[in-house]
C-alpha cells in the first residue's frame, strides 16, 4: 500500500471548505450556521471515535467483539429507519430493527462465508465491519423509504383499501397495491445507483481502495460485489418491513386498522 | 363453516340473515357502540336514524365485520363469523360507503375490477345485466365509457351500487347513499335499490343509514334509532 498519510494539519485545511458553506448561509440569510457548525463537529467527533473503536476492534480481533459492534451498528440503523417515519404504529421500531437485522446480516454472512472464501476467519474485522456498514447504510434507506411509502399510501388510499375489503377482498388483496408501490419505491435508489455507478459516481469504497494504491481492476471487482450485496439486502429489508407492517395493520379478520397509524 | 351460498329455506322458521348480539366497541375510554342487538330478515328494509356522531356508520361497519369488535357476536344465518370467512361474509353483507371510492378508469373497468378478487373469480361480468340496470336510472350503454374523474357525485354512487349489485349480496348496508345528491339522483338511487331488493325478495334485505326522515319513510319498513352508541327500536 502506498498513499500519503494525512497529518491533522492537513485535515484542518479541508475543514476550511466548510467556511464556504458558512459564507453562503450568511450571505443568503439561510440561518444554517449553527446547524452547519454542529454537523461539522459531529462529523469530526463521530469519525474520530469510530477510528478509535475500529483500531481497538482490529487489534483485539475476537469474534465476540466484532459481533457486539455489528449488533450495535444494526440497532442504530434500525432505530434510525423508524425515527425518520412521519407515521408510527405500535411495534414499528421492533419491525425496522428486525427487517434490517435479518436482511443485512444474511447478505453480509453470504459475502463473508461464500463470496470472500480467501479470508482467514469469517469475522475478520477488516472485511466484516466495513461490509456490514455499507450494507446497513443502504438497507436503512430502503427500509425507511419502503416503510414511509407504505404507511403514507395506506393513509391516502384508505377509502380504496376499505372499499376493496367491503367488496370481499382478502387483506392481502386490499393491501397489495400499496405494498407493491412501497417495495418499488424503496428499491429505486439502489437501482439508480447501479445504473450510473462508475459513469456518474465513483463509490466511496472504490475511491478509498484506489487512493490506498489498489489495482483499479481489483478495486472494481470489490465494488461489483458490494453493489450486489447492497441491492439484495435493500430488496430483502424493504420486503420484510412492508410485510411486517402489513401484518400489524391488517388483522386475521381481514380488517384494516388505520387507527393504529398515528402521525 | 357457515353456508354462504343460499339463505335457508324450509319448514322451520329460518334464522335471520344477519344478527348482531350485544355488539360493543370501544376506543380507549370512549364507548363507540354498546349493547347493539339487531336482526335482519329477508325483505327487511331497516332505516337507522340518529344525530351525527351517534355511531350510525360505525354500526354499519361493525355489521360488515370491517372493524374489530370488542364484545358480542355477529351471526350470519345463525352462525358466528370467524376471521377466515370474513371476505366471503362481506360478499354477502356488503357495506357501501357514503363517498364511493372508485378506481381510476372507465365505468366498465371499475365494474370489472371486483372480478379480479379471489372471492368473485368464478363469477363473470354481465354487461347486459348492467345495461338493464342503467336503463332504470335513465342512462345508456355509453355511460360505461365514462371516466371516473368525470362522474358526478350521483353517478359515482350509481356506479358503486352497480358494482356491489352485480356481486349479488344478500344484505346491502347503505351508509347515507344519497346524502350529497340532488332530488333527481336520490330518486334514481332509491329506485335502483328497491328494484334490486324486490328481484329476489326472499333472499335480500337492506339497512339504510339516513338523516332524512322523509327518505326513511319512503324506503323503510322498520325504523331504528341510534343514540350515543346505543341502538333502539322505533323512531
Amino acid at each position: 500500500m502506498n498513499y500519503v498519510e494525512l497529518t491533522y494539519t492537513q485535515v484542518a485545511l479541508a475543514a476550511l471548505l466548510i467556511v464556504i458553506n458558512g459564507a453562503i448561509s450568511v450571505a443568503l440569510r439561510l440561518g444554517l450556521e449553527r446547524s452547519l457548525l454542529w454537523a461539522s463537529m459531529r462529523t469530526v467527533v463521530q469519525l474520530l471515535l469510530v477510528g478509535l473503536v475500529l483500531e481497538w476492534v482490529f487489534r483485539l480481533d475476537r469474534w465476540y467483539v466484532v459481533l457486539s459492534l455489528a449488533t450495535l451498528m444494526t440497532l442504530i440503523a434500525g432505530v434510525t429507519a423508524a425515527s425518520r417515519n412521519e407515521r408510527r404504529y405500535p411495534g414499528m421500531w421492533l419491525n425496522t430493527v428486525i427487517s434490517i437485522w435479518a436482511s443485512a446480516w444474511l447478505v453480509t454472512a453470504f459475502a463473508l462465508f461464500v463470496v470472500l472464501q480467501g479470508i482467514e476467519k469469517w469475522y475478520q474485522p477488516q472485511y466484516a465491519i466495513p461490509l456490514l456498514g455499507m450494507v446497513l447504510g443502504n438497507t436503512l434507506n430502503g427500509v425507511s423509504v419502503g416503510l414511509s411509502t407504505f404507511t403514507e399510501s395506506l393513509v391516502t388510499r384508505r377509502e380504496q383499501v376499505e372499499t376493496q375489503l367491503a367488496l370481499g377482498a382478502t387483506r392481502w388483496e386490499a393491501a397489495r397495491e400499496p405494498a407493491q408501490h412501497a417495495v418499488r419505491t424503496g428499491m429505486i435508489p439502489i437501482i439508480n445507483s447501479m445504473l450510473v455507478v462508475g459513469v456518474v459516481s465513483l463509490p466511496g469504497m472504490m475511491t478509498g481502495q484506489l487512493i490506498s494504491g489498489m489495482d483499479p481492476i481489483e478495486a472494481v471487482k470489490y465494488q461489483i460485489v458490494i453493489m450486489f450485496l447492497i441491492a439484495s439486502a435493500t430488496a430483502l429489508g424493504t420486503v420484510v418491513i412492508v410485510m411486517l407492517s402489513f401484518l400489524r395493520l391488517f388483522n386475521k379478520d381481514h380488517q384494516f386498522a388505520p387507527r393504529q397509524l398515528t402521525p | 363453516m357457515a353456508d354462504f351460498t343460499e339463505p335457508h329455506r324450509g319448514a322451520s322458521p329460518s334464522p335471520p340473515l344477519l344478527a348482531a348480539v350485544e355488539l360493543a366497541r370501544r376506543d380507549g375510554d370512549q364507548v363507540l357502540l354498546t349493547g347493539v342487538s339487531l336482526e335482519i330478515h329477508a325483505r327487511d328494509r331497516v332505516a337507522v336514524v340518529g344525530a351525527t356522531g351517534s355511531g350510525k356508520s360505525l354500526l354499519l361497519r361493525a355489521l360488515a365485520f370491517l372493524d374489530p369488535i370488542d364484545s358480542g357476536k355477529l351471526l350470519w344465518q345463525g352462525r358466528e363469523i370467524h376471521g377466515p370467512e370474513a371476505p366471503r361474509f362481506r360478499g354477502c353483507v356488503m357495506y357501501l360507503h357514503q363517498r364511493p371510492a372508485l378506481i381510476e378508469g372507465s365505468v366498465e373497468e371499475i365494474l370489472r375490477q371486483p372480478f379480479g378478487l379471489r372471492l368473485h373469480r368464478d363469477k363473470v361480468f354481465d354487461r347486459a345485466a348492467i345495461i338493464a340496470r342503467l336503463a332504470l336510472v335513465g342512462r345508456g350503454e355509453s355511460f360505461l365509457e365514462s371516466q371516473q374523474r368525470d362522474l358526478s357525485g350521483g353517478e359515482a354512487q350509481i356506479v358503486a351500487l352497480l358494482r356491489a349489485m352485480q356481486l349479488a349480496p344478500h344484505v346491502l348496508l347503505l351508509d347515507e347513499p344519497t346524502a350529497a345528491l340532488d332530488a333527481q339522483s336520490t330518486a334514481a338511487v332509491e329506485s335502483l335499490i328497491e328494484t334490486y331488493l324486490s328481484e329476489q325478495p326472499t333472499q335480500r334485505a337492506a339497512v339504510w343509514v339516513t338523516h332524512d326522515r322523509a327518505q326513511a319513510q319512503r324506503v323503510a319498513s322498520r325504523w331504528m334509532q341510534m343514540r350515543a352508541g346505543v341502538l333502539s327500536e322505533g323512531s
